[in-house]
């Protein structure tokens, strides 16, 4: 026992002269240094506060789109809704190489694990850690496999859209070419315009001028050229009465386009010596600047017709109202839902939508329009089949509960859906 | 100075309403003003929001050192150049003899806004309306048949296909073609009364919004007296 004992002292003593020395050392580092001292109070706090990292995040060039894409996708920190369940979100860190400097791109809340980097250039590597955040503590994931953003030339998600297009623009080609060759093809008279050559007349024995406004939206917009092309058509048999028009308009390109237009309408007429490059006057383009010079025109001018005829805003019924207080005959004609119930209300005649694209190829007789109308009909005996058979089917399914006849509706869904 | 911009605002806000009882010399006065401000303006934003940053910026980087340095040492992009041509050849206008080359541009960007519109209505206008309108007629929720949402996919159908008529051109409407298309016109003039009131009621609160900006001024005003 003794031995023992013995043994037990001699051990203890070889302890107690580094353990002294330790604490010694410890105290004085206190004393001295406390921020150490907190430092590594911090280090052993950050251990047991810092979330686990997420899985290394897989990454892959967005498919089907443009370019300029990388998708990440991680698995989720353990302690995001399991765990210590203290993350708070996740950053998206990014580097063109490996064990570069990662810079922060984007972060994300907890829960999520996909995010889509669209500020990538193409056919440069990119490199990408996540970060696991819970607080001010942090954890990253091992970096990601390079990755590099291309463009893809063909998106098979969009392959019925493609035979959609392919359909119609067979349709429209092959009206275009029969209205080539001469054959007539048969528009229905579309009541608003049987008000154009009324307007027109009445203008012409009053012996006031035809204001015609083409729209606020520019060149590009479809409403544009459809109020150009009627414009060219009315202005042929306006230089035919000799009546004056005024058409001021809010964008230089459709002044180009539209001073271009008018001016073959008066050749075509006969009357060149009648056209002015001041009919197709610019404006402004500030939409309400515009609005304020056509008020101002029309009750100082007082035009017998006013025709609204393209892409119109709120100022649609300033205009009409208007137009309506100094007694003109209003035609107008816009593909803006929200702006048609204005034009019904305080115009005589409104072109509804499609009726507009459908005027001007009613009007300018031009086979590329009358065709691209006609096709744009056997789209919609398309679309009325489409329908008809999918709400069927859908109705079939809810009565009979069969799934032969829920995966025929499920395939015509299909068919029609964004991502085929 | 603030005081200055509410006046100013406030008395041409004025000018502009005096429009309401009819035309007038302070309109005018407004009018003119507007529009030579805003040609004036939407000019300058022409030039230093498309033509300085996406021409000479990408043609010729260093051209915009003193202006846009943050362009000024990106690679030059060359086939900016054909934009650049496709500008001069609308301004070929002004020069007579040589005006038609302005209808190249012209029919460049016709051509290439209905190719790139195409596709886009193609998805939105046509096939989403169409996946939109694939409902059953007849609606069974798990409280069994609901009475309220087939009238309501009966309404939708029928509000489509009969709209879809009304835009059909290739056919007179008469018959039952033309009673589809009435009850398509009919439902169409509902959905615009409806559109009306909504509308109406947000030019209400623009309205107020202007209100309000007068009451600002009268503020000012009124911070004078007191």
């Amino acid at each position: 026992m003794r031995h023992k004992r013995c043994g037990w002292y001699f051990n203890s003593r070889i302890l107690i002269f580094p353990v002294s020395i330790l604490s010694l050392i410890f105290i004085l580092g206190y004393c001295h240094f406390p921020e150490a001292q907190e430092e590594t109070f911090d280090i052993l706090l950050r251990s047991e506060e810092t979330p686990a990292p997420p899985g290394p995040p897989a990454v892959h060039d967005t498919p089907y789109d443009s370019g300029e894409s990388i998708t990440i996708q991680w698995e989720l920190s353990s302690d995001d809704g399991a765990g210590k369940n203290h993350v708070t979100g996740y950053d998206i860190l990014r580097s063109e190489t490996r064990d570069g400097e990662y810079q922060l791109i984007s972060s994300v809340t907890k829960g999520v694990k996909e995010y889509v980097d669209t500020s990538t250039k193409d056919k440069v590597d990119y490199y990408y850690r996540v970060r696991a955040r819970a607080s001010e503590f942090f954890a990253d994931s091992s970096p990601s496999e390079a990755v590099q953003s291309k463009q893809q030339w063909y998106n098979p998600e969009r392959s019925n859209l493609l035979a959609i297009a392919v359909i119609l623009s067979f349709f429209i080609i092959l009206y275009i070419s029969r209205a080539k060759r001469g054959k007539k093809l048969f528009i229905r008279r579309i009541a608003g315009l049987e008000a154009v050559d009324e307007a027109v007349g009445r203008a012409t024995e009053m012996g006031k001028p035809i204001l015609y406004v083409p729209g606020i939206q520019d060149l590009d917009d479809v409403q544009t050229v459809a109020g150009i092309t009627i414009l060219g058509s009315l202005a042929k048999t306006i230089a035919k009465y000799d009546t004056k028009l005024d058409v001021p308009v809010s964008r230089s390109m459709v002044l180009a386009a539209a001073r271009e237009t008018v001016k073959q309408s008066y050749l075509s007429a006969g009357r060149p010596d009648a056209y002015s490059d001041d009919i197709v006057h610019y404006v402004t383009d500030e939409q309400f600047g515009y609005v304020a010079f056509l008020d101002g025109t029309m009750v100082r001018n007082k035009p017998a017709a006013c025709f609204y005829l393209g892409s119109f805003f709120a100022e649609s019924l300033i205009l009409a109202e208007t137009g309506n207080s100094i007694g003109a005959i209003q035609v107008a004609g816009t593909a803006q839902p929200a702006q048609l119930p204005f034009f019904v209300a305080a115009c005589d005649y409104t072109l509804i939508g499609e009726e507009l694209f459908a005027a001007s190829a009613y009007l300018s007789k031009e086979p590329r329009a009358l065709g691209s109308l006609k096709g744009a009909d056997a789209g919609k005996v398309i679309a009325l089949m489409f329908i008809g058979l999918g709400v069927t089917l859908e109705t079939l399914r809810v009565l009979t509960g069969s799934p032969a006849i829920a995966k025929a509706s499920d395939f015509i869904i299909r068919l029609v859906s964004l991502r085929f | 100075m603030y005081g200055l911009q509410v006046w100013i605002g406030a008395l041409l806000t004025l000018m502009i309403f005096s429009f309401l009882y009819k035309d007038n010399p302070f309109y005018k006065f407004a009018e003119h003003l507007f529009v030579g401000v805003s040609a004036a303006y939407w000019m300058v934003v022409g030039v230093w929001g498309t033509m300085v940053p996406n021409m000479l910026a990408k043609i010729h980087p260093p051209l915009v050192r003193n202006v846009l340095p943050a362009l000024a040492t990106a690679e030059p992009e060359f086939h900016y150049i054909i934009p650049c041509i496709l500008g001069i050849l609308l301004l070929t206008r002004l020069i007579t003899p040589i005006a038609w080359l302005s209808r190249w541009a012209l029919a460049f960007i016709i051509g290439y806004t209905a190719g790139v519109r195409f596709s886009r209505y193609l998805q939105s206008d046509f096939i989403g309306q169409i996946k939109s309108s694939l409902i059953p007629i007849i609606s069974v929720g798990d409280g069994g048949f609901s009475i309220g949402m087939t009238f309501s996919h009966i309404v939708l159908t029928v509000g489509v296909v009969c709209g879809l008529i009304y835009f059909f051109f290739s056919k007179e409407h008469k018959g039952a073609f033309g009673a589809a298309s009435r009850v398509g016109i009919y439902i169409l003039m509902v959905t615009f009364g409806a559109s009306f009131g909504y509308t109406v009621m947000a030019r209400i609160s623009l309205l107020i919004g202007r209100m309000s900006f007068l009451g600002e001024w009268l503020g000012v005003i009124a911070g004078w007296f007191s």
